[in-house]
């Protein structure tokens, strides 16, 4: 058979599978988060659908499907559908380069875990699409015809513009240290030293600046003023109801998955198992490697997204001038002097 | 606006400043809050089991020879939301008067306890039920079958009365 029929059965199954992890981990951030909240609250979490309540987020959707489509009378129609779509697709399409595990060797087909994790402007790529998912949210805002859903689109929009730039700049370190852009460099790159070469040791102060900026760009507490309910009433999402409003849920739940992914693979190593795989007697490319190594993707992940829900409710939120403040007086600066450190350190200990 | 007076106690140390630490020791106190017990009550299978001073909603004391009201009329006339409606007539028995008809809406009544105070022959008195659903207004109109109640389940109730009233 040709090889673009290869390539495009490959892509293709690749990308389902993909769009149906996502809907799951979505789900499951659904569950884990009322769950988590409810006991670091001294109460149990959703225990009656399903048991231990797994169930509870497919009956969520199930009733946001049922629910009345309502859309303000003045509002733009077009941009109050294609809002959501935006947010949720683009929170989909940043997974196009974003590996999950090593490489399967199939015959002398060499099969990678992910869509396009070797093009060599991955990294690029990502921080272009986090760029356009602001206009979901501001097109949100604008199109509901409501002045305080307005308000609540143009902070946000302001919030995650702000915190691209610290995040691009202390992504910068990773990249000198990594020496390319490519996704599948930077995580081989910290195969190194027996698995432990992980750039949260190498660049700590790019990593706390990433983190933030992650939560920032997520609209996710401590910076969730947008869309918290005791402000703005409900922020940019306040005309949205049925699917629309579960698309936004979806897309935020997506946006937070896909942060914490790229944490994993930026920083904490990515699928670097804790021991060199030939102690264990793994060969490279067999497919039992690939799967220890998405085992040890997948609990890093879960860590990270607990590490999201335990700090939501534990910090209280940053009110609108000290976000701003934090974005521009303080982390861009000190990304800047990460970026200069960083480059230093490269240039006379390479 | 704020009572400050930036003193040497009341600004913030260096590593205060840093935020970090502070959030670490939030995040500290949140994960032992996860391992603690919880306080949820499973409710429909554990029930809250009200005490003798609970007020529920009103019932008629059933003894064995019948009911003990009277038809007296002064719970009706007592009760502040005009829920209680009571038809008296003539009976054989040594009491000589018994309710014909006793309804109280239940979607009048406050519960406030008043028609039981008055009673003169202790009939009427607030149970400890409170669970209580109706599927329309006509319903919640609640006759004499549904308001007698035994003596031998009121003993609580009646326990609390004799000692505090």
């Amino acid at each position: 058979m040709p090889e673009i029929l290869w390539i495009v059965i490959e892509t293709t199954v690749k990308a389902l599978a993909i769009v149906g992890g996502i809907q799951l981990m979505a789900a499951l951030n659904v569950y884990l988060e009322r769950k988590v909240s409810a006991f670091a609250q001294g109460r149990i979490g959703p225990n009656r659908v399903g048991p231990f309540g797994t169930l509870q987020p497919f009956a969520d959707v199930f009733k946001l499907f049922m629910k009345e489509d309502i859309v303000p009378k003045n509002a733009d129609k077009f941009f109050h559908s294609l809002a959501p779509v935006l947010s949720l697709s683009i929170a989909i399409a940043v997974w196009a380069v974003i590996p999950f595990s090593s490489y399967i060797d199939i015959g002398d087909r060499r099969i990678y875990m992910g869509i396009a994790p070797n093009v060599n402007i991955g990294l690029l790529f990502i921080l272009a699409m986090t760029s356009v998912g602001v206009y979901g949210i501001t097109l949100a805002g604008w199109s509901s015809n409501n002045k305080y859903s307005l308000l609540g689109g143009l902070r946000s929009a302001a919030q995650m513009i702000s915190y691209e730039l610290s995040m691009g700049l202390s992504l910068i370190g990773v990249v000198l240290i990594a020496g390319s852009l490519s996704m599948n460099d930077i995580v081989n790159e910290q195969l190194a030293w027996n698995g432990w070469k992980w750039n949260i040791f190498l660049q700590p102060l790019g990593f706390i600046i990433f983190l933030i900026a992650a939560f920032a760009e997520t609209n996710r507490a401590p910076f969730d003023l947008p869309e918290a309910e005791p402000e703005l009433v409900g922020g940019f999402n306040t005309e949205y109801s049925g699917m629309k409003f579960g698309m936004f849920f979806l897309a935020e739940y997506a946006n937070m998955t896909t942060s914490s992914v790229l944490i994993v693979l930026l920083y904490l190593g990515g699928w670097a198992l804790p021991v060199a795989p030939e102690t264990l007697g793994l060969q490279d490319g067999s497919i039992l490697l690939a799967a220890a190594h998405f085992g040890v993707f997948f609990i890093k992940v879960m860590f990270l997204l607990f590490f999201f829900i335990w700090v939501r409710w534990t910090v209280p939120r940053f009110r609108y001038d000290q976000l701003m403040n934090l974005g521009w007086k303080v982390l861009l600066p000190l990304s800047l002097l990460n970026v200069i450190v960083t480059a230093l350190g490269v240039i006379f200990l390479k | 606006m704020n009572n400050t007076k930036n003193t040497e106690a009341e600004r913030l140390t260096f590593w205060e400043k840093l935020y970090v630490p502070e959030i670490a020791r939030g995040l500290g106190l949140t994960l032992r809050e996860m391992f603690k017990p919880k306080f949820t009550r499973q409710y429909p299978e554990e029930r809250w089991e009200p005490e003798g001073s609970y007020r529920g909603r009103p019932v008629l004391v059933n003894e064995e020879s019948g009911e003990r009201c009277v038809a007296c009329g002064l719970c009706s006339r007592v009760c502040p939301a005009l829920a209680i409606e009571v038809q008296a007539s003539e009976t054989e028995r040594e009491k000589e008067r018994y309710p014909l008809k006793f309804e109280i809406n239940m979607l009048r009544c406050i519960y406030c306890g008043f028609c039981e105070e008055v009673c003169p022959e202790e009939a009427i008195v607030m149970s400890k039920d409170y669970e209580l659903v109706f599927q329309g207004q006509d319903d919640a109109i609640m006759d004499k079958e549904k308001l007698l109640i035994p003596v031998s389940q009121l003993q609580d109730r009646l326990e609390f009365l004799r000692q505090y009233r």
